[in-house]
This record gives C-alpha cells, structure tokens and sequence, in this order.
C-alpha cells in the first residue's frame, strides 16, 4: 500500500522530468547523474616482491583516476608494500607496468595514504564506512557525502569469497556487502563503482544487496586471473591482464569523453584476459549504457553554453490530498523486490564418513546380537 | 571372538604363517629388489619441475708462494671493493699426511663479504671456490674473483654474498663453518672471524680446472649421506637448460631413451652411484659441511672431456649469476621440495614415499622369520611320546644364554669402534709398521676375532645347543637387526638398504640345520667387510666421464 504511493509518486515526477527532456534535450544530460564530487579507495593488499605486479596494478588506476581530474585529496591509496624502494627492485624509485619499462606508474607526485602495514582489512572498513578515531588526518578519510560517486579498486589474491590481506587476514565478501549497506545508511555514497582483480574475484560481489552498486571483476567464481609479461630485467610480473588492458581502455579516455559503462564491460575478453571478466548492474538505478566512464574516474563538471531560451512550465503542485507518511532514507528504495535473490540449491553429496561409520556400526551390531549366520544372506 | 583371541582361528592363522614363511620371505626379498630397480624406471619417476685471466694469475702467485697466496687474494678481494677478512686454522691430523709426513696441518681462509646495498645484513649467501694443491681449480678461483666484480656493481642485492676461498678443502671449510657459528664439534683451533654476514641462506661451491669446460656436473651428497633441498638441484637443471650449458650427474650424461634396455640401465647406474655415494657417509664436495647447519648447499664441477660443443667461462658465470639472482629473490629458506629422494637422471627424482617401501620389504622379512620362530618356540610339545620325560626335562633356556653372545658381540663392536685408534701407538712400538696400516690392521683382527667368536665361545654356554636355546638367541637377534637396519635406514636410507641387501637374507635362512660349510662361506661372503668391498668394486665398474 505505501510502496505503491510511493512508486505512484515517483512516476508521476519522473514523468514530468521526461517531459522536460522531452524539450531540452541539451539538458538531459546535465541531469543524468547526480553527483557533484567523486572519490576513490584504491587498495593493494599484498606484499613482498614477487606480488610487484598488484601494486603496479593500483598505481596504473591511480595514475589514470588523477589524470582525469581527481585530485589527491579525494584519493585513498593504499600500498601493501613498497616496491619502488624495495632492496631487490633494480631500478629504484620506480614501478613499471609495461616490460622494456615503456611506463612508470609510479612517477614523482605520488601520494600513499596507507602504506605497509597500516592496509588492513580494519583500517579499510573504518575507511569506508567512516568510523575512524578522531585523531585520524583528513588525507586517511573518506569524507563523501550522498552526492559522491566512489571508484572502489581492489587487488591482490583472493579466492572463492574472499581476498587475502597482508598474508596474515582476509576480508569477506559479507563484510564488504555489510559495509556499503552501511555507506548507504550514512548516505557516504550517490552511486558506487566497485573493481577487483583477483582470483576468483566475481564471488566478491555476489553478496551486494545496496542500491546503487556497479560491479567489475577480472574472473568468475572457479578461474584464475592470469598475470601479463614478466620483465626480464626486473624480474618479476609486472601486471595483471585484467588491469593491464583496463588500462590500456583508459589511456584512450580524456575528460571529455562520451565512453559509457558498456564498454567498460567489453574490456579484456576471454582471449585476452583467458579468465572471463564479469560484472554486476542489476543493483543500479541507471541504465549502464547512459552511465558515462568519467562519472567514475574523472572529476567532471561540464559546463555547457546555450543560448536557447529554456521554457520551464509551472512549479510543481505537490499532491496534497493524500496522507504519506514520512520514509526514511533507507526505505526509498524497495530493494529486496529489486533484488530477486533465491536461496542457492545446496549440491547432494553423498553422506559423509561419519554417517556411514554410524550405520555401519548399528548394523554390525544388528547382526551381533541377532546371530552372524543372517549376514549371510546378505552376502 | 576375535581374530587372535580364538585358539581356532589362532592356530589357522599361526599354521598359514608357518607353512608359508620361506615362501613369502623370499617372495618380499626379490619384491624388495625389484621395487628397488624400478626406482629408476622412468615412468615411475617423477620430472624435477628448475674470469681467465685473473684463473692464471691465481696459479702464477699460488705456485710461487706454494700454497695459498693469502696476500695476494686479499688484495685482490680490496681492489673489487669488498670487505676482507682472513681465518686461521690449524688442526692436527690422526694420521700423518701422506704426502708431507705431518701431523699438524695449519691454512687460512680468505673471503670477502659484498654487503647489500640497501638491505639490514640478516641474511647471506656464499660462493666458495678450494684452494687446492698444485694447478687444480685455479679456474674456480679467478670465476669466483670475477663473478666478485660483476656482483660488485649491482644494486638487486638483498642478502650478502660472501666470496670464500678455503685452504685444505674440506678442513678449512669446518674451520670457517665453525668459527662463523661459534661452535666447535671437531676441536679445531681456529681464530676468530672478524666479519660477518647474517644467517647463510643457501652455498655453492665450484670447482673448475680447466679453461674450457664441456659440461657442469653437479654434485649433492654431503656428509653421512645428507641431502640438500631438491629445489636447489632443479634450479641449476633449470638454469643448465636456460642457457643451454651441458650437464650431468653423478658424471653420467641425459638420455631420453628411458623404455630401451640400455637407457635403463643408464639410469640405475646413475641411481646405484648415487645410492654408494650417500652409503659411503663422505662428503663428494665442499658443499657437504653446510648441510649439517640447515644450509642448503651443492657443488657444481665444470668437466673437460674434449667433446666438440665446448662452454667457455663466462657462460658458466652466467649461469652462476642467474643462480644467485633466483637465490636473492628468496623470501624464505629452501623448505618447499623434498630433502629425501634419490635422482636417477638429473630431470627425474624419486621422493622418500617412493624408495621407503623397498627397505620396508627388507625388513618385513625379518619380522615374518620372528613370528615364525615365536610361533615355533610357543608351540605345545608333542603329548605323551616315549621320551615325553626327556622333552620335559628339557628345560627353556635361561636368560643368560641369550644375554651372552649379546654382550660379547657388543664388546666386540665397541673393541672395533674403539681399539684401533686408542692402541696405534701400542701397535707401532711393538710391529713394523706405519700408523695408517696399524689401524687397518687392527681393524681387521679385530673383525676377525669377531667373526670365530661363535666357535670359541658355544661350550661356556649353558643350553646352548639345544632346539629352543638357539631359536631364542636367533629371535632376538633377527629382531635386533631389525631394528639397527631400520634406525640406519632412516638415518642414511642408502647404507641401510646396502647393508640390509646382503644381511637379511643371510639372517633369516641361516639355522644350525644348515650345512655348516656353506653358511659359514656365505657369513663371511656377506658380511659388512666384504660387501663393502663388493661396494668398492662395483661404484667403479658404473662411473665413467661423459
């Protein structure tokens, strides 16, 4: 009953916001997304020198998420470990990601919120969710509000519903859904962007029940996510596939480009990735395909000059014959009909040692007590 | 009731056991043999999946000084930029050198550390070339000092690597290995060492003679038949193919033509070389000291054989330097491979889950002969015969009569282990002879006495000839022997299983109702002397240079 008032009001006001798109077709697109500032939480969970290429990883997504406008105020970058001034890297102070080192990823402004061991599975959710202690400083905080637009990268190793932090802990796909419910209960997000480039890195977001999520992942739940080439001379991988193509997809990307979340999506087929890349948009409101890639990793604000005289009609009368209670924020959205989520069907497995050690036994003990000469009949 | 606990079943059991015993201890013995063999079958096996001119001054300065030109080196060691540290030792000898007639043997170590450029000095790695007489490995040494500089300019270092030339070869190495653990097993007099890395992570030793080398052999077994990580010897295959240098172990060449008879028989020439190699408890290389502290270590001999396709030294510093990048990487010591296995070829390995088993067949056999003589022992006496009386009079022999031969054998080992060494001198003043040939010799009389121990000793034994006295003395010993071949054979497998080889058959068929000739001939043929003799003779018949 009131989640039909509530859909009847909505229609009603999108159908006059059509209408005026209907008209003005120049300001569709100023209205299309509603965010006015975007943030990114860019994570590294592994270290030592063998995992080089994770840590190139999130500094390519850095270097493209600040070539597009995001300032490093509103970056959180966090770095398991040092490779440019690790004591094996023969070329310090830098971090390549193509081999014959056509590109340094680490370059000279790079700023690292969280390094070392500071990347923990704790430090990473009170940074999402914004409980940090008071003393915190403003570079180590997510400060957004519900009209940003967070870009989430994650890399390292993980496994079936799960990513490995530091060797020493692991973050579940449960805590990370229970953290973004939590982001949108503050209202510390507008639309989420969420990436990960792990080893079975679909499972991560299969338990999201937010509105407003978009996810990516390099593989489905049972492949691996392949590393690209090894540098001979350095000696170690230097990418991942999935990232290495992702972006070289953003290199091409300039703050003005058009390029929506479709394409995105075709990045890294199974050719070239030989994982097979996926992703998740039936927790977002807006069609993927009018969702623009800067909405994500640049900081755009268009302007646009027109010189048409724009007609707005009459404000908008409220309905003011119907009682409506007050929602809250959280209640806006009908999720669970949003979400169709059925219980998994439970694989049969043939019962296990304990129940056969069990029947075996009574029934040993059947044939003890009864006489043994009836076993044989049986065999 | 149950299987053991009912006298029916208990006696079927014990009359099945009875009847087939020989049957099935020779059955396990060729079992145990052939499993053996086909260690080195190879689809059973399993794939392993990794400066010349400063060699001539070397040899100019060493046979000038005629020694070790300590000075020499450690000016060379300071020219590269390396911190120098040098190590005395001394250390007297049980028996004269043979070629200078000493007993006091004195050297020094010379080594240079290359420290890290940015790392903390907790871990090293060591390169290590012997020093040794006359105009062998002067080439190692130059490769060493030239390797040296080559590392000297690189800045991906994240452990020490300490450059060691010893004097004496296996002597001056104990002496450093002590000195840098701070302990003394030996009782060698050494000084000090002043410069330190941290702890070693991994050691190669080389030994090259010659300036051209056809192929690199490797070498892994250490002292009483210790192994290193299998991971270290696939890293040097790895390597060996990487840069396309010919190599081999145990000398013997790679043949791919494991299904022909001739390719199989290569392969257990190469397995059997090894297995005597591990039997004989020496270590085939400096590399052998490392491993009794926990690092991993081998040797890496180049060999001349004047085949066409030759490598010169710097591809073989190449390969030592991709070596040691690989080892630099490591985050931890070499732990993940196996540190038990035999390798029939240098690309295939036999893990200890596979040859365990061959041994345990061995040993089956002589619990099978217990069972069957305490079956035999426990066993009720015939009832009412005529000489019912005499059979009861027969008492079961005392403790003692088992207790004795036990002591005595004892005795004798102990007297083996301990007489000659402790009466040389005794020897010397009352024979013509020389020190070496007093312990041999004494040695020798010794097993002699023991071996006509039997003869001489039966009549003070009380019980003795009797049906159960000797069933008893030979239950106990065939357990005894058991369990000594067992505790050998997880020490060192390869003694355990050569020993086991000839013992065991010999231990469990031998009985009193054996024609007394022939098992005393087939004692002696098979005792430890004399298969170490066979030993002798066979490891030489198999090795050959490719």
């Amino acid at each position: 009953m009131l989640a039909n008032l509530v859909l009847s009001f909505n229609c009603t006001y999108l159908a006059v916001l059509l209408s005026f798109i209907r008209f003005n077709k120049h300001v569709g697109n100023f209205f299309s997304s509603q965010h006015t500032n975007n943030w990114a939480v860019l994570v590294c969970t592994s270290r030592f020198w063998f995992n080089y290429r994770h840590v190139a990883n999130t500094l390519s997504v850095y270097r493209s998420v600040k070539r597009l406008g995001i300032p490093d105020s509103h970056i959180v970058l966090m770095l398991a470990d040092d490779m440019a001034c690790n004591h094996r890297n023969p070329k310090p102070a830098t971090v390549f990601s193509h081999k014959n080192m056509e590109l340094n990823v680490y370059g000279d402004d790079v700023e690292v919120d969280y390094r070392g061991y500071e990347v923990t599975v704790e430090n990473f959710l009170r940074v999402l969710t914004g409980r940090l202690p008071p003393s915190t400083p403003r570079s180590k905080r997510l400060l957004s509000d519900d009209r940003s637009n967070i870009l989430i990268y994650l890399t390292g190793h993980g496994g079936n519903g799960f990513l490995k932090f530091q060797d020493s802990e692991e973050i579940s796909n449960v805590e990370l859904a229970d953290a973004f419910e939590q982001m949108w209960q503050k209202r510390r997000y507008n639309e989420l962007l969420f990436i990960i480039d792990t080893c079975q890195g679909a499972s991560m977001y299969e338990r999201f029940y937010s509105p407003n999520l978009m996810a990516l992942a390099s593989s489905q739940v049972g492949e691996d996510s392949l590393s690209h080439q090894p540098d001979l001379a350095i000696g170690v991988h230097l990418m991942d596939r999935y990232t290495f193509y992702l972006l070289e997809f953003l290199e091409d990307i300039h703050p003005a480009s058009k390029t929506n979340m479709n394409d995105l999506f075709k990045v890294c087929p199974k050719s070239q990735c030989v994982s097979t890349p996926g992703h998740r948009t039936d927790l977002f409101l807006r069609d993927p395909g009018s969702v623009l890639i800067t909405d994500f990793f640049g900081s755009v604000r268009k302007v646009e000059l027109t010189t048409d005289a724009i007609n707005l009609t009459e404000p908008i009368t409220p309905v003011e014959d119907q009682e409506k209670e007050p929602y809250s924020y959280v209640d806006q959205l009908p999720v669970s009909e949003i979400i169709h989520q059925k219980p998994k069907q439970k694989d049969w497995h043939p019962p296990d040692g304990f129940i056969l050690g069990l029947w075996t036994l009574i029934i040993l003990v059947f044939f003890r007590t009864y006489g043994v000469k009836h076993l044989k009949h049986i065999f | 009731m149950g299987l053991l606990s009912d006298p029916n079943r208990r006696r079927a059991l014990i009359n099945l056991l009875t009847r087939l015993n020989a049957p099935i201890c020779v059955v396990c013995y060729m079992a145990g043999v052939a499993w053996f063999m086909g260690l080195a079958f190879e689809p059973f096996t399993l794939r392993t999946y990794m400066a010349l001119a400063t060699g001539r001054e070397f040899a100019a300065h060493k046979r000038k000084v005629g020694g070790m030109p300590v000075d020499w080196l450690v000016k060379t060691f300071q020219a590269r930029g390396l911190e120098v540290y040098t190590q005395r030792f001394s250390r007297t000898l049980p028996f004269p050198d043979e070629n200078k007639e000493r007993y006091m043997v004195k050297g020094t170590n010379v080594y240079g550390i290359l420290r890290a450029p940015r790392a903390p000095r907790t871990e090293a790695l060591v390169l290590s070339a012997p020093c040794s007489l006359g105009d062998d490995n002067n080439q190692a040494v130059g490769l060493l000092l030239g390797l040296a500089q080559y590392f000297r300019n690189q800045i991906y270092w994240a452990k020490d690597i300490i450059f060691l030339v010893n004097e004496h070869d296996l002597i001056g190495m104990q002496a450093w290995l002590e000195g840098y653990h701070h302990t003394n097993t030996t009782g060698m007099d050494w000084s000090p060492l002043h410069g330190r890395g941290g702890s070693i992570q991994a050691a190669l030793s080389l030994e090259l003679s010659s300036d051209v080398v056809t192929s690199l052999d490797l070498v892994l077994e250490g002292l009483n038949g210790q192994l290193p990580n299998l991971d270290l010897a696939n890293l040097f295959y790895a390597f060996c193919q990487k840069i396309g240098v010919l190599c081999t172990i145990q000398g013997k060449l790679q043949r791919n033509d494991w299904d022909s008879v001739s390719g199989y028989s290569h392969s257990v020439q190469t397995m059997m070389l090894m297995v005597m190699k591990q039997a004989s408890g020496r270590p085939w290389g400096d590399h052998g000291l490392f491993l009794r502290y926990h690092i991993e270590a081998a040797t890496i001999k180049g060999v001349n054989s004047f085949r066409q396709y030759k490598t010169d030294v710097s591809t073989v510093g190449r390969l030592l330097e991709g070596m040691y990048r690989k080892l630099n990487n490591l985050l931890e010591r070499l732990h993940q491979s196996y540190f038990f296995y035999l390798m029939p070829s240098l690309s295939h390995f036999v893990s200890i889950g596979y040859y365990m088993p061959a041994f345990g067949l061995l040993a089956v056999i002589l619990f099978l002969r217990a069972l069957d003589l305490w079956v035999q022992l426990t066993a009720p006496p015939p009832t009412a015969t005529e000489d019912g009386v005499a059979h009861i009079e027969q008492s079961s022999p005392g403790v003692l009569s088992v207790l004795t031969p036990l002591v005595i054998s004892h005795v004798t080992g102990a007297a083996l282990y301990a007489l000659p060494i402790h009466f040389q001198q005794v020897a010397i003043e009352h024979f013509p002879v020389s020190e070496t040939e007093a312990v041999v010799l004494t040695a020798i009389a010794v097993y002699t006495a023991g071996l006509a121990l039997p003869h001489n000793t039966h009549r003070l034994l009380a019980g003795e000839g009797t049906e159960k006295g000797w069933r008893v003395l030979k239950l106990v010993a065939v357990l005894y022997l058991a369990v000594l071949l067992g505790c050998t054979a997880l020490i060192n497998f390869s003694l355990g299983f050569i020993l086991a080889l000839t013992l065991v058959p010999i231990a469990a068929f031998v009985t009193p109702h054996v024609p007394k000739v022939l098992s005393a001939f087939i004692l002696v043929l098979l005792s430890p002397a004399c298969t170490l003799l066979f030993s002798v003779f066979f490891f030489q018949s198999c090795r050959r240079y490719p």
